[in-house]
């Protein structure tokens, strides 16, 4: 295949909590509202990716879009399954064995925390009778070392959530829309420390499609040119520190699976973090989004304390992070978040972004997810 | 003693965490899984506080088998010197007393304080703390 893999056609099912709408539906909703941006109809799919992690087999969805006998595989890959997703429909087109295809995500989880077994980890029984299978605990003790590590101040992990709920006002897709002051964040009650309750994101639904073409597809579709520059995926190095850890090599928690992912993705990309207008970051927690703008390379450990002082990840700002308000305020339906900041990213890039676009005609976006046990990815559009 | 688990703990008085070295790598992990891979390793009783978190609503159940009315705990993640960083409850010191950096060693606390007879539980507290 020659030029770029595209994405043409973009849909979203409202993140949050929609009763009575499977998670299926969900991204049947998002799938048809992709075929009516790109200007398509189904039977023109030629493969598609489906991505979930607790709302069943993706694949099943042709019952609803049609029985065409197309390819259809499904992805179960942590919190990387969209960005796996994804990753392999441009495959499937860089390969040369197709022209256009579709990358779909969705989830539904119960309310609360996630629910993890040990045995599903291969970890001892008494790990999760203790009450270590516990996603929240890693987070806090992560950041805690980090903050301790490189002086960043829970004033800095308040500003990331108060940003999050004010950029998700303009977003329609996004769950938690009004904004919350600073106050109000710092005082509410811990879950965690040093997290207080909105600083984490919550388990939530929706649905992600995207349409991905050939560049010369994507030209007799006649949709504006926004390339898929890098897509990566990989997995934890030796002595990360990953979730449902009891025990860390010493001297560990500084090598990631992210680092790896980024840095490749830049590599195969041509460009730079410097190179990057806007960058959506995997912000499961507030100190995630802290912690991943260092591990993908935009700023030094520690820096992140002036950045967010001088409101330099605003959406006016040098790199605006986290257009849509990110899993903080979108929350996390697994299969399906990945995908979101790709979605983001598009809308970016074609200046639709309304009340939270990007000025200045953004030209690059970067997407980034991480999950458990130690797995990334990471992707660049081009304009 | 009704330690959680058979292989966490050494029958010394007091007891060490049973880590397992790896025997091609001498990377030391804790616990000591499975296998020939690993030998096991009685681990060093004490170290200094790597990083924490106070565990401040009841995990699930299942796996949870702490007890129904809860009170927040603190995790800790401990550095043993030269071994491994283990993660352990950490008892007896305030919440706000908490410093990266502590020095602690190994005790043993109930799951469940309330239960008579409850299964036991590996925890740092501050080194030289009550005997």
């Amino acid at each position: 295949m020659s030029g770029d893999v595209c994405i043409v056609g973009v849909g979203i099912h409202p993140f949050g909590r929609t009763d009575g709408l499977s998670g299926l539906e969900q991204g049947v909703f998002a799938v048809r509202e992709a075929l009516a941006d790109a200007g398509i109809d189904w039977p023109q799919i030629q493969f598609a990716y489906g991505s979930s992690d607790a709302a069943g087999n993706p694949d099943t969805m042709v019952e609803r879009l049609g029985l065409t006998g197309v390819q259809f595989i499904n992805v179960r890959n942590g919190c990387a399954a969209g960005g796996s997703a994804l990753f392999s429909a441009q495959m499937a087109i860089k390969s040369g064995e197709f022209d256009i295809g579709l990358a779909v995500g969705f989830d539904k989880h119960p309310r609360g925390a996630f629910n993890a077994l040990p045995s599903e980890y291969n970890l001892p029984e008494w790990y999760g009778d203790a009450g270590y299978m516990i996603t929240t605990q890693f987070f806090a003790a992560k950041i805690m070392r980090y903050m301790h590590e490189h002086g960043i101040s829970q004033t800095s992990l308040a500003r990331v959530a108060n940003k999050a709920f004010r950029n998700a006002v303009h977003a329609p897709h996004a769950w938690r829309r009004e904004p919350v002051d600073m106050e109000t964040i710092l005082e509410a009650p811990l879950v965690s420390d040093p997290y207080t309750k909105y600083m984490f994101c919550s388990p939530a639904e929706g649905g992600v499609a995207l349409i991905l073409a050939s560049e010369k597809k994507a030209r007799e579709l006649g949709k504006p040119l926004v390339r898929l520059k890098a897509a990566t995926m990989r997995t934890r190095p030796p002595k990360s520190f990953e979730v449902f850890a009891p025990s860390i090599d010493i001297g560990g928690g500084k090598a990631t699976a992210t680092q790896i992912a980024s840095a490749d993705a830049f590599r195969m990309a041509g460009i730079g973090p410097e190179d990057i207008s806007l960058a959506q970051l995997q912000d499961t927690e507030c100190g995630a989004e802290i912690m991943h703008m260092a591990e993908n390379g935009f700023c030094k450990d520690g820096e992140q304390e002036a950045w967010l002082a001088q409101g330099r990840t605003e959406i006016g700002g040098a790199l605006p992070v986290n257009t849509d308000g990110g899993c903080l305020a979108c929350g996390e339906p697994i299969g399906a978040s990945g995908l979101r900041q790709v979605y983001e990213n598009v809308v970016q890039l074609r200046g639709d972004g309304g009340g939270r676009q990007v000025p200045g005609n953004p030209k690059t976006a970067y997407s980034h997810v991480y999950g458990a046990p130690g797995v990334s990815a990471v992707t660049i559009l081009e304009r | 003693m009704h330690v959680i688990a058979q292989g966490l703990i050494t029958e010394d008085n007091p007891p060490h965490l049973i880590g397992g070295r790896e025997r091609e790598t001498g990377r030391v992990v804790f616990p000591c899984p499975p296998g020939e891979r690993y030998e096991q390793v009685a681990l060093s009783r004490t170290g200094t506080l790597w990083s924490y978190t106070i565990q401040r609503y009841r995990p699930k159940s299942p796996p949870y088998k702490g007890p129904e009315a809860f009170r927040p705990w603190a995790v800790a993640y401990v550095e043993l010197p030269g071994e491994v960083i283990v993660e352990s409850r950490l008892t007896d010191v305030a919440f706000e007393d908490i410093r990266i950096g502590m020095p602690l060693e190994l005790t043993m606390i109930p799951l469940d304080p309330d239960a008579p007879g409850s299964m036991m539980i590996p925890a740092f507290r501050p080194a030289g703390a009550a005997a």
